[in-house]
């Protein structure tokens, strides 16, 4: 009876909401190609969203945990040694000191970490309207609903909002928001950027592409975490079949029924 | 019960076992050591624990070696970690996760020992190293989580530790002392640094006593009685127990390997990969899921300390349970009243578990009141009162033996023999 009990209450419980915080919507599932267990990122989305993040994002968000190395090494957008290099150059870096003491500009490296649009978060908050754009290295995991919030978040803007709600200076509507507000204008517009693959850059097709990125930037072992992770549990598997025939065979050498 | 008859076979094992008999004591307690044959498989998590602690410290120890423990760096030495390191990933992840499955194990281990009334006279005092055990690992665990410097490892760290400010006069004192300083800061996290380095060791000689007792009286079994003096119950620890602990702890280990690889993070919360910032408090401050049942009891009192004395009240009480548990048959499976209660007592905790993930207020701080009433009252009225009251099943005589015996070892079934005789 006992165990009943426990089942009948620990159902009710987890079919009740989790929470209920700030009536957001819940986030679009996509089917992601990096989902599942054998899941892995797709090249050219990654290259794609890479575009996005630079000709869109970078403009308020950094990524100070991530190196131009980074985009081609195994796993990610894997650009070649030549585009990196072309990539980190196309950015001034304050290095430094030099012989004379002084700090100087020169053309960024592969080693290079992503420059930041603003020097500290102070300069970042102002030139925000006092609302600080979080750095993207791990958003995706600092999320919870991950890559489907993200997204989600990037297509939740409506530019008419329910009636009811008021909606101040500099605050737009975002309905996968907690509070359905967003300090964050509506970053993408069908064709903000130009895809050289022929991609049509509509607005769902750029959020995906650049949560793909995201993703990986957040977690950029995933695919070598799946493929381990995969060869580990079929290991553990035979192991567990061989330990439980050489447990059988040792135990029957005793009798245990009472 | 290590007594041996061992002699190591090559020279030099003979020289040495006759100047520091380590091979002896290994053949007494991990070989030859005599075990109920009767063990299922709830008592395999001694071994997956061990396990446990020994991944844990070995991890740690690599993550030590990148890891930088000041407010500035810690957050970015993780995310070093992460894409630098050499498996950083994998190490930090099987060492993130591995605490949640070192509590999931030791929680099974408890209520197992709840079951089977294993911390019953002769073994009060395997039981009462085992709870010094599992305090000193919530600590490890609590600073441990600070160490990433994430949102929920600041604000954790903050609630916790305001929680010393309840103790009246010198809580303002006590609070600053442990800080460090006038709040959670760089000094607060070198410190929970140190001595989340140093538990795991004070754990391991825990353990080291905890094995140490149990081979005193021997293993309980799940019929809960006292073995024949014969040896006719047991079989010898290798390769009998070892091989069963092995199977279980293969299993235990595909469960782990799941968490580790394919949701890595459902665990933790999403917050604690934002930096920490003391100016922005998260929406809800919740402390990992293994600490919710005592974030519940702690939140359903309205007053700081009273909430702050059955928080500690809870896991002391512990201790007492030897006491407080007064029925002589030590086997719930011959206890009919208290197996009811014993799996209330789960559902309990569950539920506690389940309101202290989520926000006190209204519904989920009444019923969070209700379970918390409910867990004290199992330990402090229901355990001493069944003794006497509950009317047990006969017990059989022994574990190879199927004859059940007449008697029953209870207070109320000899003292209601006495009365009819």
């Amino acid at each position: 009876m006992g165990k009943f009990f426990f089942a009948a209450l620990f159902s009710i419980l987890i079919s009740t909401k989790l929470f209920a915080a700030g009536d957001a919507a819940k986030p679009i599932q996509v089917d992601w190609s990096f989902n599942g267990f054998f899941g892995k990122f797709d090249r050219a989305q990654l290259q794609r969203g890479f575009q996005v993040y630079k000709e869109v994002c970078a403009s308020c968000h950094s990524m100070k945990y991530l190196s131009y190395r980074n985009l081609g090494e195994k796993g990610g957008p894997e650009f070649s040694d030549d585009e990196v290099k072309a990539i980190a150059a196309s950015y001034e870096i304050k290095d430094g000191p030099n012989e004379q003491g002084e700090m100087f500009e020169r053309a960024g490296l592969p080693k290079d970490k992503f420059k930041s649009p603003y020097p500290n978060n102070k300069a970042a908050r102002s030139a925000n309207g006092g609302a600080y754009p979080p750095d993207m290295s791990v958003l995706v995991k600092a999320r919870s609903g991950g890559s489907n919030y993200i997204y989600s978040v990037l297509m939740g803007y409506d530019e008419n909002p329910p009636p009811e709600m008021k909606i101040e200076e500099g605050v737009y509507y975002n309905k996968y928001m907690a509070g359905n507000k967003i300090r964050m204008s509506k970053p993408l517009n069908d064709g903000s950027v130009e895809y050289s693959d022929g991609t049509q850059a509509t607005v769902s097709q750029m959020s995906k592409d650049v949560t793909a990125f995201l993703t990986w930037a957040a977690e950029p072992h995933l695919e070598k975490r799946k493929r381990i992770g995969f060869k580990t549990i079929i290991y553990l598997l035979i192991f567990s079949v061989l330990v439980f025939l050489s447990m059988k065979k040792i135990w029957s050498r005793v009798e245990t029924k009472m | 019960m290590s007594e041996t008859n061992y002699k190591p076979t090559s020279a030099f094992g003979k020289w040495f076992d006759e100047r520091l008999p380590l091979l002896t004591l290994f053949n007494g307690h991990l070989m030859q050591y005599p075990t109920p044959k009767n063990l299922n498989y709830w008592w395999t998590f001694g071994g997956i624990l061990t396990f446990c602690l020994v991944t844990q410290i070995i991890t740690g120890i690599v993550l030590a070696m990148h890891y930088t423990a000041h407010a500035d760096l810690a957050f970015s030495s993780v995310e070093h970690i992460m894409r630098d390191v050499n498996y950083g990933w994998l190490i930090r992840y099987i060492h993130a996760n591995g605490a949640s499955m070192f509590f999931l194990a030791v929680y099974i281990h408890i209520f197992r020992a709840l079951f089977y009334g294993s911390y019953k006279s002769p073994r009060e005092v395997i039981w009462i190293l085992g709870i010094l055990i599992y305090i000193l690992m919530m600590a490890a665990a609590f600073m441990g989580y600070v160490l990433p410097w994430g949102q929920m490892s600041f604000w954790g760290a903050t609630v916790i530790t305001n929680l010393f400010s309840a103790i009246p006069l010198i809580g303002e004192s006590v609070t600053q002392w442990l800080w460090g300083g006038y709040s959670v800061d760089n000094p607060t996290l070198t410190r929970f640094f140190s001595l989340h380095y140093l538990i795991p060791f004070l754990i391991l000689g825990l353990v080291i006593l905890h094995i140490w007792a149990l081979h005193v009286p021997g293993n309980n079994n799940p019929v809960g009685i006292d073995l024949k003096k014969d040896g006719s119950d047991t079989v010898p620890f290798h390769p009998y127990i070892v091989i069963k602990d092995l199977f279980a702890l293969v299993i235990f280990m595909i469960v782990f390997a799941g968490f580790v690889f394919y949701a890595p993070n459902v665990l933790g919360h999403s917050d604690n990969y934002i930096q920490a910032d003391p100016l922005v408090t998260p929406a809800h401050i919740v402390p990992e899921w293994y600490l919710l049942p005592f974030y519940a009891i702690l939140r359903s009192v309205p007053d700081k300390l009273g909430g702050v004395v059955l928080m500690f009240g809870a896991i002391f009480i512990l201790l007492a349970l030897p006491w407080l548990d007064t029925s002589k048959v030590r086997s719930a499976v011959f206890r009919p009243i208290y197996k009811q209660f014993f799996w209330l007592l789960v559902l309990d905790v569950l539920v506690l578990g389940y309101v202290g993930a989520m926000p006190a207020e209204g519904i989920y701080l009444l019923i969070s009141r209700v379970a918390t009433a409910y867990y004290f009252i199992h330990f402090i009225i229901v355990m001493p009162l069944l003794g006497y009251m509950e009317k047990t099943k006969p017990v059989p005589l022994s574990i190879a033996d199927p004859i059940i015996s007449s008697g029953s070892g209870n207070f109320a079934a000899a003292k209601k023999d006495k009365i009819l005789s």
